[in-house]
């Protein structure tokens, strides 16, 4: 079976809700592990990687969470095939560049996603629509007790999990969620929610991860330190930055709506207006307008709106899944008209966007989940 | 970023080998750092720190250390910013102790712990124990105790040598 056969498609996986979905995409966390004996996969030969996954891919497919799981070595997958998985989030930028001794394997649920020879021996990461922190934790953290008596780990009472780079040490974990945040952007607070995020040692990035931008609003919060402090209290304290973070997001459009309305209307209003009637347009500027519409579902500007269908088309006018569609080779000026064609037939029903009385919009504070 | 003030203006792409390393940078720390010259820096700087490298340099006092279990060198470390293998860690323990406590909330490890290793830890603290125990009873001549606890040592050795090559204290 193929990636393409195996992956849900993007109409379904919008679908996916949590915890407070409007502002948290999806909620994230990986744990960094190497086996003993065996060089870092970055320093390893091409020889001695493969030789690696040949002791680990048996084990994480043998895995009870990982039964009819889509597994393969990544020199199998084209191009095409990686960028997509990239697209998904399911795979990092890095492990896009590996081929042969490296692999990866993906229940069918997609919400766990184990990357073999990446820039350590194994990544393995639990995900969850909404904010999920804890959920994530509890799911990778059994993946990894299961695993561990598979495989010899590379462990020391001093240091911990022994990771390729220094700033993984200790717990190997990474927590992070994906973050919607038109409001604290419009509101030009981004900066200094960044700067105080960061201050409690909390790294902010972009859409996809490391050295990122933020493209349609999204941000990554994640945790920096790993080593000192144990997994559940690395866990707690990102939850509850992020919990702060949701309370300001909801705050800045509350602000918003109430004293600059028209500047919130004006956005919304022009994003609907290009997206539905552009016949050239980018990925990024696509992203950056859908964010603003998505915005404008939660603020019930779009009656009847499914906030699923932009969450769709935020994955599926992407490079990548536009470029699937179609055989031929597309040079990104034609998927420019492409994605704008898709756009305008998927937006065609929907009725331009009606604003509401300031102070009189039902559900734009988030309580209801 | 590196300073995670301003906005990134350098996207600084290296490629070493057949390894590629995207970093984004401002355009102060770039300057700073000496970006547009790119023979003159040290990936390691950018994903650690600045000063990593240097670190790194200064604990093998311009010597060299090469980690015997895979050949990696502080040099290695400067250009990669990663290390070679888990044996790396003792090899270059002196160098990457300063940098790990301006990186971590601690230097020593308090989460998760392998099950087979919390056994080995165990034992071996049990071992202690029953060592420590045993020559009390000596010293106070209660040979009888003594005897038992003779026998309790051995059945701890033993599991102790049961135990899988890597986990051996």
């Amino acid at each position: 079976m193929t990636i393409h056969e195996f992956l849900s498609p993007p109409a379904e996986t919008a679908r996916r809700a949590g915890p407070h979905d409007r502002i948290v995409l999806s909620s994230r966390v990986r744990l960094a592990r190497n086996l003993r004996g065996h060089a870092f996969p970055g320093w390893a030969k091409k020889a001695e990687r493969v030789k690696a996954l040949e002791v680990i891919r048996p084990a994480v497919e043998s895995l009870p969470q990982l039964a009819n799981a889509f597994s393969e070595t990544m020199d199998n997958m084209g191009p095409l095939d990686k960028q997509i998985l990239v697209e998904r989030h399911l795979i990092s930028r890095e492990h896009q560049t590996k081929g042969a001794g490296s692999g990866l394997v993906l229940n069918k649920e997609e919400s766990l996603c184990v990357m073999i020879n990446e820039e350590d021996h194994l990544r393995m990461q639990a995900l969850r629509p909404g904010l999920q922190i804890r959920q994530a934790w509890v799911a990778i953290d059994q993946v990894d007790s299961e695993l561990e008596k598979r495989l010899d780990y590379a462990f020391s009472a001093e240091l911990g999990y022994l990771t390729a780079c220094p700033t993984n040490l200790g717990t190997g974990i990474r927590a992070s969620a994906m973050l919607h945040l038109p409001g604290l952007v419009l509101a030009e607070q981004i900066n200094q929610i960044i700067s105080s995020v960061n201050k409690l040692g909390l790294a902010v990035r972009g859409l996809y991860g490391e050295g990122t931008e933020a493209l349609g609003n999204v941000f990554q919060v994640s945790n920096q330190m790993t080593l000192g402090e144990v997994e559940t209290d690395i866990v707690d304290r990102l939850n509850k930055v992020l919990q702060q973070i949701i309370e300001h997001e909801q705050n800045a459009r509350g602000t918003l709506l109430e004293k600059k309305p028209k500047l919130v209307f004006n956005q919304i209003g022009r994003a609907y207006g290009n997206l539905a009637n552009a016949h050239i347009i980018s990925s990024k500027e696509t992203m950056n307008l859908l964010s603003l519409m998505r915005l404008g579902v939660d603020l019930e500007m779009f009656p009847g709106v499914d906030r699923a269908l932009i969450d769709e088309l935020f994955v599926v006018t992407q490079p990548a899944h536009l470029q699937r569609q179609f055989t031929e080779k597309l040079a990104a000026e034609e998927r420019d008209l492409l994605r704008a064609d898709m756009l305008r037939e998927r937006l065609r029903h929907i009725a331009r966007p009606s604003p509401k009385a300031p102070g009189n919009v039902p559900g734009m504070l988030d309580k209801r989940n | 970023m590196i300073c995670k003030k301003n906005a990134a203006q350098v996207y600084l792409t290296q490629i070493e080998g057949d390894k590629m390393k995207k970093v984004d940078v401002c355009e102060e720390c770039a300057k700073h750092k000496g970006l547009n010259d790119s023979a003159g820096f040290a990936i390691a700087d950018l994903l650690l720190g600045l000063g990593a490298s240097h670190e790194m340099a200064e604990a093998s006092g311009g010597l060299g250390i090469k980690c015997p279990a895979c050949g990696f060198t502080d040099a290695d470390f400067k250009k990669a910013g990663r290390l070679g293998c888990s044996q790396c860690y003792p090899s270059f323990a002196e160098g990457l102790e300063a940098l790990l406590k301006t990186m971590h909330k601690g230097t020593k490890h308090v989460g998760k712990t392998p099950h087979s290793f919390k056994q080995s830890r165990d034992l071996t603290d049990r071992l202690k124990n029953l060592q420590k125990k045993l020559d009390k009873a000596v010293s106070e001549e209660d040979f009888e105790q003594a005897a038992g606890l003779r026998d309790e040592i051995r059945s701890t050795k033993d599991q102790i040598n049961n135990l899988e090559p890597g986990l051996k204290p």
